[in-house]
């Protein structure tokens, strides 16, 4: 039977707007043009999607039933949030720095954002495919810090600077330990290349990295606690600390200002998902089901995952949040990159 | 090199459609500042001095270390995808590699710069 692909949709769009008789730099102009919009429609479901299976994750590991009034179990809870979010007034305060503060969250959405070129969703489901897709998601997710940098600074608060501060040295720490257990996966690839990456775990499940690895879980383990750093979740969440810090760099933003910090947060979180899905657990590689959905029920777990971490532990003191990143992970990461380069040299793996 | 036309085009596509909410939301919003609304928040404080201050000098410390392996890094990742072909060599000079990097690490560790406070 054929999987219900998504790529023939696709490849059909593409061949209409071919014969529209547009010329070769025009083209391909008007189709990332147009598969960016694809882009941010799907990110803003998955984003409001997520945020309301969020809070119904946090009811009820407390206990509590959350949102239950709009529509079945408060379905469309956020939606009506986003509205009202939008009619909000944008109070600004009088000595912030006009231009920073204005830029700050547009950098922190496109920064999340152009992750997703690289993303493969599915077999042919991917913008572009860079051969140095992993670092390049790298390098353009590097651009959150300066963004809540300028939060931080832009603001003129003194909550605000501290939490920009504290985020730009929680992130820079826990990009180390992130970057090493990544380059791990690269030694078993060869390649840089999300398409390649999942490609060369395709076959039965034991192709998966994080089975194929010789310590692949601790690889796993290493990047997703990196990973929930990187995306200022809770138990690492100290830039936002709502008991000490208030809000952390987004206390002077409101409405749809503070909405794009959100959004960001919860883009973030799905790119970090995805990275993990694409690195340890074979991207779409599945059967029966559509790629896609292989794609996405994946990464859904990965985020129940991490939305379990943020209710099942306390937050961190900043300074065990350091030491834990400079005289653990790192040493920890490292030498699972040596032994794991051991490893291939010698051929002890399948 | 064409495909890299994506990243700006994301780029571009990215800003413009967070402009364009910005100005939907800029239709339906209402707008009444007045100066008490527009202060600094702290906690129902007035503010006290400035808060473009000096800063603890721990985050640079930090953020030179991470400079250092983040250079590294860049060295590492065509180390990693070529190290299928490259063999027992590639190895051993990326272990004396990491050594030396984290001897400089372990001396700052000594040294107490790794400590928080």
């Amino acid at each position: 039977m054929e999987r219900l692909e998504l790529k023939h949709i696709f490849s059909w769009l593409h061949d209409l707007l071919v014969s529209t008789g547009l010329g070769e730099p025009w083209l391909s102009v008007v189709t990332y043009l147009m598969l960016g919009a694809m882009m941010f429609g799907a990110l803003s479901v998955i984003a409001l999607f997520l945020v309301w299976w969020e809070r119904k994750i946090s009811a009820h590991v407390q206990q509590r039933f959350g949102p239950m009034r709009n529509g079945w179990h408060g379905w469309y809870q956020t939606i009506m949030d986003a509205i009202k979010l939008l009619q909000k007034e944008d109070v600004r305060v009088t000595n912030r720095d006009k231009f920073v503060f204005f830029w700050a969250p547009v950098i922190c959405f496109v920064a999340a954002f152009l992750a997703y070129i690289v993303i493969p969703f599915g077999d042919g489901l991917i913008v572009a495919d860079f051969n140095i897709g992993i670092l390049y998601i790298m390098a353009v997710t590097t651009f959150t810090i300066i963004s809540l940098l300028m939060a931080g600074w832009g603001s003129n608060n003194k909550y605000a600077l501290l939490g920009g501060m504290r985020s730009a040295a929680q992130m820079v720490s826990y990009e180390i330990p992130m970057v090493a257990s990544i380059l791990v996966v690269i030694v078993y690839s060869g390649s840089l290349s999300m398409v390649d990456i999942v490609e060369s775990q395709s076959g039965m499940i034991f192709n998966w990295f994080i089975f194929k690895l010789p310590f692949g879980p601790i690889a796993f383990i290493t990047y997703i606690i990196a990973a929930t750093a990187e995306a200022n979740r809770v138990p690492f969440d100290l830039p936002e600390a709502e008991h000490e810090l208030v809000a952390g760099f987004n206390i002077e933003y409101s409405g749809m200002k503070f909405a794009m910090f959100f959004l960001a947060e919860f883009v973030n979180m799905f790119t970090v998902s995805a990275i993990a899905v694409t690195l340890f657990f074979g991207g779409w590689n599945g059967w029966l089901l559509p790629s896609w959905l292989w794609f996405l029920g994946k990464t859904l777990l990965v985020v129940l995952l991490l939305m379990l971490f943020r209710w099942s532990y306390p937050r961190l003191r900043v300074d065990q949040l350091m030491e834990f990143a400079w005289k653990f992970l790192v040493p920890l990461t490292f030498a699972n990159l040596l032994v794991g380069a051991a490893f291939k040299y010698l051929g002890w793996y399948w | 090199m064409s495909e890299y036309l994506a990243v700006l085009l994301f780029a571009v596509a990215g800003i413009g459609i967070v402009l364009i909410t910005f100005g939907i939301s800029r239709l339906l919003r209402p707008h009444n500042p007045y100066p008490e609304k527009n202060v600094t928040y702290e906690c129902a404080e007035e503010t006290v001095g400035p808060s473009w201050i000096q800063f603890n000098n721990r985050f640079y410390i930090f953020a030179l270390i991470f400079v250092i392996f983040d250079v590294e890094a860049i060295f590492l990742f065509p180390w990693a995808v070529a190290f299928g072909q490259l063999g027992l060599f590639a190895l051993v000079e990326v272990t004396l590699f990491l050594m030396i990097l984290f001897f400089g690490l372990f001396y700052a560790w000594k040294k107490g710069v790794l400590k928080w406070v």
